[in-house]
Parts: C-alpha cells; sequence; structure tokens
C-alpha cells in the first residue's frame, strides 16, 4: 500500500500504558486526523510513527516498507512540531534548505526548491528573516515547507495549530487542507480540537487512552457514533440520567416519560441508563401536558445568546440540559428565564449503566467531556 | 520517565562510557583515595591526626575566620547586588563588570596585592602599625584576602533574583500599608534569602579551602595565623603526608556537606516556582 | 544585562547605601589593583621587561599556556560529552553525579594536591604501577597537568548545562526526520545553540588554569626551567624577596586576568542576548 499502516501498536511508560495496541491504515495521499483528549496517546502514535519514540510492541509501514526498526533520519518523514521547533540560529531559507543539505543536494537544485517552498507557504520576502522575527502563524508555514523540502513519504503534523490564536488558527487550518488538495501527500495530524478535526480531516481516528475508539470519516463519526465515548466527544452533548423501565424511559426527577421507540437497536435490561442528546437534537414547547409521551416538563434556568442562535439552559429533573434554538424561533416564543416548558428529544442514544452514575461522570469529567 | 531501560545507541553509549569514566578516574577515584588512605591505621589513628594540637589549631582558626567573612559578605554583598540593579550612578556597568575581577585574578596575586596595600613597606600599612593595628601575618590580612576572593558570589547570586524580581511585590505591599522598612524586611529579604545563603555556602566553602592568597598574607605562625591550608601544606613539604591527611579529610568532608547544603537550598528555593 | 533602572526621586538613603557600596567596592578591589600597578611602575620599566624575558620567566609563562591548552582541550570536549549526557539521558543517580561533578569546585586546591599525591605519587595506587614503568607523574608536568585539569572539570559542563536543558529537545528531533545524523545533528543545531554558553565556559576555564597555585605547588617541586608555572615563580621570587621579578610577572598575569574578565563580560552578554531572543 502507498500509505501508512499502523499495527498492534503498543507503548509503556513506566506503569503507565500510553498507546494499547492501537491498528489503522491511512491510504496513501489521504489527511487523516488522529483526535482524543491530552493525555490519550495520540502524540506518542505519531512519533512513534516518526521513529522518535521506540514502540514496546508493533509493527509500523510506511509506503509498504517495515520501518519499525529504523531510526527516525532514515525513514524520511516530514514532522511539523507543535512548537515549531524550528533552528533558531538559522534563517527562514536555511531552515527550509536543512533537510536538503543533509541529503547532499547541489547547490542549484538547493535553491531552486527553497524558492518554490517558500513561493508555496507564502513567505515571499521574508527569506532571511530568523524565527524570532517571525510571527506564530508564519514560523507554523516554515515549518511546514521545511518538513517538505526533502519530499517525504508521509507528513505528520503533531497539534499543528496548537499553539496559534483562534482566528490565525482557522486561517491556517483551511489553508493546509488546500494544500493538501494540491500536494496529496499522505498526511496525519493531532489534534485534540474536534471542529478542526471535522473540517479538514478524510478520516478521524479517535484516540481514548492509548486505545482506538473508532475510525471513519467525519460524517460517519458525528452520525453514527459507535461508542458513548465518540458520541460525547465528538460535538456537544448532554449527559442525562435515566432510568429505563420495560415500555418507557423516565428522566430522573422529572415527571413524564420518552416511549421505547429508540431501543431497537438492542435489548436493554431494566435498570439505571444514560441518555446522550445533542443540543440541536431538543424541542422546546409550551403546549404540552404530563401525559404526552415524549414532552418532559422542565424550567429555563439561563438564557445566553450565541449570535446567530441563542443556547438555553433547562433544569429536567435532577439534570441540567443544554438546548439550542434558532434566533426567530426564540424571538417568536419570548422565552425567559424561570418559565416552565416542556422539551422534547427528537434524538437520542442509550447507553446501560452497569456501576452507577458517578462512575460514568466521573469518567467522563476525567475525560473533559463534561464539567 | 522511561519504564524500560532504553536501547542505548552507539553514540550514547560513548557518550555514557567517556562521562562515567572521566568522572570516576578524575573525581571519584581520588575522593576514595584519599578517604581510604586517611582511615588506613583505624579511624582511631584518624581522630588524633585531626586533634593533633596544631592541626585542630588551624582548623578552629580557618573556620572561624570564614565565619567572620561570611557575615560581612553577605551584608556587603546583598547592598552590591541591591545597588548595581536598583541605582543609577556613574561607572556603573564599569563597576558591574569589574566585580567578577577577584575570579580571574589568580590568588597568590590577591595576596601579593594585599601585602603591598597594607604590608610594612607601605604608607597605609606604618600608618595602621602605628595605631596598633597589624593587617598583613596576622588576622585582618587574611579576612580581607577571603572577602577579595569570595566577593562575587553573594553578589551574583543574589543579583539576578533581585533583577527578576518586580517591583509588583514590594509596592502591593506598600499599597497594604507596610512601611518600606516593613517591605523589605517582609517581602524583598525573603524572596532573596535563598539566593544569599547559596552566596553565603558558595563564599564560606572557598574561604574553608584558600590557599594562594592567604599564604602570602598570614605570615603562617603556627597557633596563631596558619590556616589548615597552609598547615597541609606544610606537612606535604616536610614529607608528613599522614600528617596532612586529617586536617585534609575535615575540609573535604565539608566540601561535601556545602554540595549536599547547595542542593537543599535549591530544592527549597525552587518550590515557590 | 544590567537594566538601569530609576524611580522617581534618590533619597538621601540611596545616596548613602550607594556611596558605602562603592567605598567597599574600591577599598576591597581597586585599591589593591592599583597597589600592584604602582608597586611594579616603581621598579622601572628595565626590571620589568628583563625580568620577563629571563629564561625562567619564559619558561614558567610557557608551562602555563601548556598547563592551559591541555586543561582547556580536554574539559572542553568531555565538558561537552558530560552536558550532553546530563541533559539527554535519563539513569537512576543521575542527580548523585552531577552533585559529584561539582566537588572540584568545594574541594580547597591543596586538598585536591594532596589526593593527587596519594593516587599518582611514587607509593601510590596508580602512581606504584608508573613507577615501575619509569614514568614520574607527581613532581611532574603529568601531575601538574592533572591538578590543572581537576581544578577546572566543572566549568564547561557548569555553563552548558542549563542552556541545553532549555533548549530542548525539539530541535534535534527535528533535525533527525530531516535525515541528519547524530552527529550532523550535533555540529549543525546543538553546537550553534550552545555556543556563548561555551565560549563562557572556556574562558572560566582558562583563567582558572592560568591562575591555579595550590593543587600545583602541592604536586610540582617547583624546578626553575623544569616545573614553575607562571603562578610558581612569582611564589618563589616573592618568598626570595625579588620583588621587581615577582611584581613584574604578577602583573602580566593581572592584565591577563583583566582581558579575560572583558572577554567573559562580553561573552555572558551575548549568552544573555541569545537566552532572551531565542
Amino acid at each position: 500500500m502507498s500509505g501508512i499502516r499502523v499495527s498492534h501498536l503498543t507503548k509503556s511508560f513506566g506503569d503507565f500504558t500510553a498507546v494499547d495496541d492501537v491498528s489503522f491504515d491511512v491510504n496513501g495521499g489521504e489527511l487523516a486526523a488522529l483526535l482524543g483528549p491530552s493525555g490519550s496517546g495520540k502524540s506518542t502514535i505519531l512519533r512513534i510513527i516518526a521513529g522518535l519514540e521506540q514502540p514496546d510492541a508493533g509493527q509500523i509501514f510506511l509506503t509498504g516498507q517495515d520501518v519499525t526498526n529504523s531510526r527516525a533520519q532514515k525513514r524520511n518523514v516530514g514532522f511539523v512540531f507543535q512548537h515549531y521547533a524550528l533552528f533558531k540560529h538559522m534563517n527562514v531559507e536555511k531552515n527550509i534548505a536543512f533537510g536538503l543539505e543533509i541529503q547532499k543536494k547541489g547547490k542549484k537544485e538547493i535553491k531552486e526548491k527553497v524558492a518554490e517552498l517558500i513561493d508555496l507557504v507564502k513567505l515571499n520576502g521574508y527569506n532571511n528573516h530568523y524565527p524570532s522575527q517571525l510571527s506564530g502563524g508564519q514560523r507554523q508555514r516554515v515549518a511546514l515547507a521545511r518538513a517538505l523540502a526533502p519530499e517525504p513519504r508521509v507528513l505528520l503534523l503533531d497539534e499543528p495549530f496548537g499553539a496559534l490564536d483562534a482566528k490565525v488558527r482557522k486561517n491556517l487550518s483551511r489553508w493546509i487542507r488546500d494544500l493538501h488538495d494540491r500536494i496529496h501527500v499522505t498526511s496525519v495530524f493531532v489534534t485534540h480540537d474536534q471542529n478542526e478535526a471535522i473540517e479538514i480531516a478524510d478520516k478521524l481516528i479517535l484516540v481514548n487512552r492509548g486505545r482506538i475508539e473508532q475510525i471513519g470519516t467525519a460524517p460517519e463519526v458525528y452520525e453514527t457514533p459507535a461508542t458513548k465515548f465518540a458520541a460525547s466527544f465528538v460535538g456537544n452533548v448532554n449527559v442525562i440520567e435515566a432510568i429505563l423501565e420495560k415500555e418507557r424511559i423516565l428522566v430522573n426527577g422529572a415527571q413524564g416519560h420518552l416511549r421505547h421507540q429508540t431501543l431497537e437497536n438492542g435489548s436493554f435490561e431494566p435498570g439505571e441508563v444514560i441518555l446522550l442528546v445533542r443540543p440541536e437534537d431538543t424541542t422546546i414547547s409550551r403546549e404540552h401536558s404530563i401525559e404526552t409521551p415524549g414532552w418532559i416538563p422542565c424550567e429555563i434556568t439561563g438564557i445566553h445568546y450565541r449570535g446567530s442562535f441563542y443556547e438555553i439552559d433547562l433544569q429536567v429533573g435532577t439534570n441540567v440540559v443544554k438546548s439550542i434554538i434558532n434566533k426567530e424561533i426564540f424571538v417568536q416564543q419570548q422565552w425567559q428565564e424561570h418559565q416552565k416548558a416542556h422539551v422534547h428529544f427528537k434524538q437520542y442514544k442509550v447507553f446501560e449503566v452497569s456501576d452507577g452514575y458517578q462512575t460514568v461522570h466521573a469518567m467522563l469529567r476525567q475525560l473533559g467531556y463534561i464539567e | 520517565m522511561k519504564g524500560k531501560v532504553a536501547k542505548l545507541s552507539y553514540g550514547d553509549l560513548t557518550i555514557r562510557s567517556l562521562s562515567f569514566l572521566y568522572i570516576g578516574l578524575m573525581i571519584v577515584l581520588p575522593i576514595a583515595a584519599i578517604t581510604m588512605a586517611s582511615f588506613k591505621g583505624g579511624p582511631g589513628h584518624l581522630w588524633k591526626q585531626i586533634l593533633q594540637p596544631q592541626a585542630i589549631s588551624s582548623l578552629k582558626l580557618t573556620f572561624l575566620l570564614a565565619l567572620v567573612m561570611v557575615v560581612i559578605n553577605v551584608i556587603t554583598g546583598t547592598a552590591t547586588a541591591w545597588v548595581l540593579v536598583r541605582y543609577r550612578f556613574p561607572l556603573k556597568n564599569t563597576i558591574n563588570a569589574l566585580v567578577d575581577i577577584p575570579f580571574a585574578i589568580p590568588t597568590l596575586v590577591t595576596g601579593m596585592m594585599l601585602v603591598v596595600l597594607y604590608g610594612p613597606r607601605s604608607v597605609l600599612g606604618i600608618f595602621l602599625q602605628n595605631h596598633g593595628i597589624e593587617v598583613i601575618y596576622n588576622k585582618p590580612g587574611i579576612i580581607l584576602a577571603l572577602l577579595f576572593v569570595t566577593f562575587p558570589f553573594v553578589v551574583r547570586a543574589v543579583q539576578p533574583v533581585l533583577m527578576e524580581m518586580d517591583k509588583d511585590m514590594e509596592e502591593a505591599a506598600l499599597t497594604l500599608g507596610a512601611s518600606k522598612r516593613q517591605s523589605f524586611f517582609k517581602v524583598v529579604l525573603p524572596t532573596l534569602l535563598p539566593s544569599i545563603l547559596t552566596g553565603a555556602a558558595l563564599s564560606f566553602s572557598r574561604a574553608l579551602g584558600e590557599f594562594g592568597s592567604i599564604v602570602v598574607v598570614a605570615g603562617n605562625i603556627p597557633f596563631k595565623t596558619q590556616v589548615s591550608a597552609v598547615y597541609i601544606y606544610g606537612e606535604v613539604e616536610s614529607e608528613n603526608l599522614q600528617g596532612a591527611l586529617g586536617s585534609a579529610v575535615v575540609l573535604l568532608a565539608f566540601s561535601l556537606l556545602t554540595l549536599v547544603i547547595l542542593n537543599l537550598i535549591q530544592r527549597w528555593s525552587s518550590k515557590y516556582d | 544585562m544590567i537594566e538601569v533602572k530609576h524611580y522617581g526621586k534618590k533619597k538621601v538613603g540611596q545616596w548613602i547605601i550607594t556611596g558605602l557600596v562603592l567605598a567597599w567596592f574600591f577599598v576591597l578591589v581597586f585599591f589593591p589593583l592599583f597597589g600592584i600597578v604602582k608597586e611594579t611602575v616603581s621598579y622601572g620599566l628595565k626590571a620589568f621587561v628583563s625580568s620577563l624575558i629571563s629564561p625562567a620567566s619564559l619558561h614558567a609563562f610557557w608551562l602555563t599556556l601548556l598547563l592551559t591548552v591541555v586543561a582547556v582541550v580536554l574539559n572542553t570536549v568531555l565538558g561537552v560529552v558530560m552536558a550532553i549526557m546530563f541533559a539527554r539521558h535519563h539513569f537512576k543517580g543521575k542527580l548523585l553525579l552531577e552533585t559529584v561533578l561539582d566537588l572540584p569546585f568545594a574541594v580547597s586546591p591543596v586538598v585536591a594536591g594532596v589526593m593527587l599525591i596519594i593516587l599518582f605519587g611514587p607509593n601510590g595506587w596508580i602512581g606504584n604501577w608508573f613507577e615501575s614503568m619509569n614514568i614520574k607523574i607527581i613532581y611532574a608536568l603529568p601531575g601538574m597537568m592533572l591538578a590543572t585539569i581537576f581544578v577546572t572539570i566543572p566549568f564547561v559542563t557548569r555553563e552548558i548545562l542549563p542552556v541545553l536543558r532549555e533548549f530542548g529537545r525539539e530541535q534535534e528531533e527535528a533535525a533527525s526526520t530531516l535525515g541528519a545524523s547524530g552527529w550532523q545533528t550535533f555540529w549543525r543545531v546543538t553546537l550553534p545553540s550552545i555556543k556563548w554558553a561555551l565560549a563562557y565556559g572556556i574562558t572560566l576555564t582558562i583563567a582558572r588554569s592560568i591562575g591555579e597555585f595550590g593543587a600545583v605547588l602541592v604536586v610540582s617541586a617547583s624546578i626553575i626551567n623544569k616545573t614553575q608555572t607562571a603562578t610558581l615563580l612569582i611564589h618563589d621570587e616573592f618568598t626570595d624577596f625579588n620583588y621587581a621579578g615577582a611584581f613584574s610577572a604578577a602583573l602580566v598575569l593581572a592584565i591577563v586576568s583583566f582581558i579575560i574578565i572583558t572577554v567573559i563580560q562580553f561573552v555572558y552578554t551575548k549568552k544573555e542576548k541569545g537566552l532572551h531572543n531565542a
């Protein structure tokens, strides 16, 4: 194959297993994102692919060749570091030329290639600037040009936009997508930002606690979350405690119930469950009574203006649920704080809770998905 | 952090073995040798060597003078650092550069400079002698020599801390109603304390072992103006190596102690970072 | 770099403290410097020149130069090696080893000399073996080299180590992903980043080597034209009441020191700038 194959990779630091039996493929020319919270092991995977860390077990194939035992300098990968790692004592040209000089390319060839890359990353006129004289975004582009110069087999980017402010980040990430569409080098980038990953990656590889949670295209991962983790990590999600009975679901502390309609996907034992509901999958209404199945009484506890939409905090029994309403509907319905209402979940996922809500909450909190 | 011992490349292996070999051969081995040699006759014998009247008297003098020097040096050194960082005056940059001079000038030359300035042949020396103050060939001369060679330690330890210390902290204290004096003693001094102690420990350790400048100014009269380093040298010269070992081991032990103390100070002060 | 700060109107207290510090500085540091210049000048230029170009004096300066070069070369190469190990390797007991490295700074030079005699002297552990090979170490040149090397071991490592640590691994890793070998990475990336700290460490090593007296005195017999260094020459002439010779040589060393201190300051300023611009 022409891309990257990672096979049964394992790596521990002391007692801590950073990477646990990880396998995935990135096809030739693909732009893949390793997405996960900090400490999930995604950077370690990237560093192992580059040869900067040695795995305890497993294999790495680059363009079909087993490189597990070859050193970083022999792998011909382009690596873009989170903090750029530009050579501070070299100017832009020298930084980009470094890999070519190591390859002992001719002076003329180096010069042409460097000029071409400077043009590609739009740093014309900055040839003789030193890294300390450049902005964050410019440094990142130099780092990219430097990594591309030796024509690497694959391009690896470690949190490439992590150190940039929001606006630069957005522009640069789009620009990288465009660049990738032009040069088609197999690329993997690490990020903890789901929006960034959804926006520019062909393929998402979700990593949590050193394991792969799900692999798929952005729509696949977003629409059909394979695990609770994937559901909660991709997009905002409400975590609602509820009790599953034989025919219906009761939200804790609230009156009213949901019908059993979603349970066709599995046979659940009655007991404690967690509902995962996206804020955009909620509707609020004034007109329904407790008896109407699917509508649950609630109280509006907070209203936040978010530009094109409103974010509304609802107290549903013992749960706080975030709801999103677009501006026109909000104005039309004239919602106010402390108003009583009913909420409907257009779509939700049910997950069994075997060892109590607290453990699930603790886990989600630890992972940083809920506060 | 690494769980397993990472495989070392040939380059790493070379670096590791060269370093171990160098430190082992040049530092650890000589220290092991002197320690073993001094314990050769048993601890009782070593103790007797240390307690020899002339040896113990020079050790006492060494510690006493080092202590006097440290007290003076802590005050003058901190004041110098303060003035160099906080105030503006003519020739400041030149004086700042000259603070390091004592590190560069051979200690022997230091001693000779003091003899020239305060010795029995100089105007100043004669003047002082007529007033009953003997500097050279006596204890004040030794303290002056020690002060000269250790001058930069406290200054250079305190200076960077003082530079990094924002005026904000003091100003905060002032807005909270502290007087200038209170803000100095309650805010500034505690912040500087680790660096002052570091400078003091370095000065003290240097003073215990100082030889070059003292041998010229001290007169080296046993029981009066002979410090330990000079005593050790005398014993070696008279081919009595065993006699030198007792004092040498005491000095060595205090060198080690200083390093331990410096490590502790560093650990203690880094907890605020 | 010292930044001049000025906070409002100067108060009387400030003037007094500044005055006291300056007075102390002049008495302690400046007067003695002035004294030695005056003393040397009082013997006249002819005495100055003739005592310096005497064969004994020339040989002594040459020997000091030789010892300095040996110490600088060895301690620079191994100092860099040790710094890389302390900054980049992880192993048990590293902290202890770092403390051990500082010992030469803490140990009295005379005690250092005694240690070398015990180890390399005619009856010493290693000296015994060399004696049987008819190689003399103590009271000869090799012993003096060892003494000079010993007292200057930590300088280079101590100066480079913090810079290497702050510099971190990333740039070196970047070089390796770009195809550079460990050796190429060292010369092209690591060394340029630590060069000013290295220069500072070397300058300190030179200054100490030139001025070392106690340790070298103990292990040398101070034989004129053979094992007499510049400081030993000064000492011998001073104790023989040959003041013209002693002070002429001492002034030369003082001037060399002065030049070194200027270089140190220059290098230090560069180093600080390098760190902060980075």
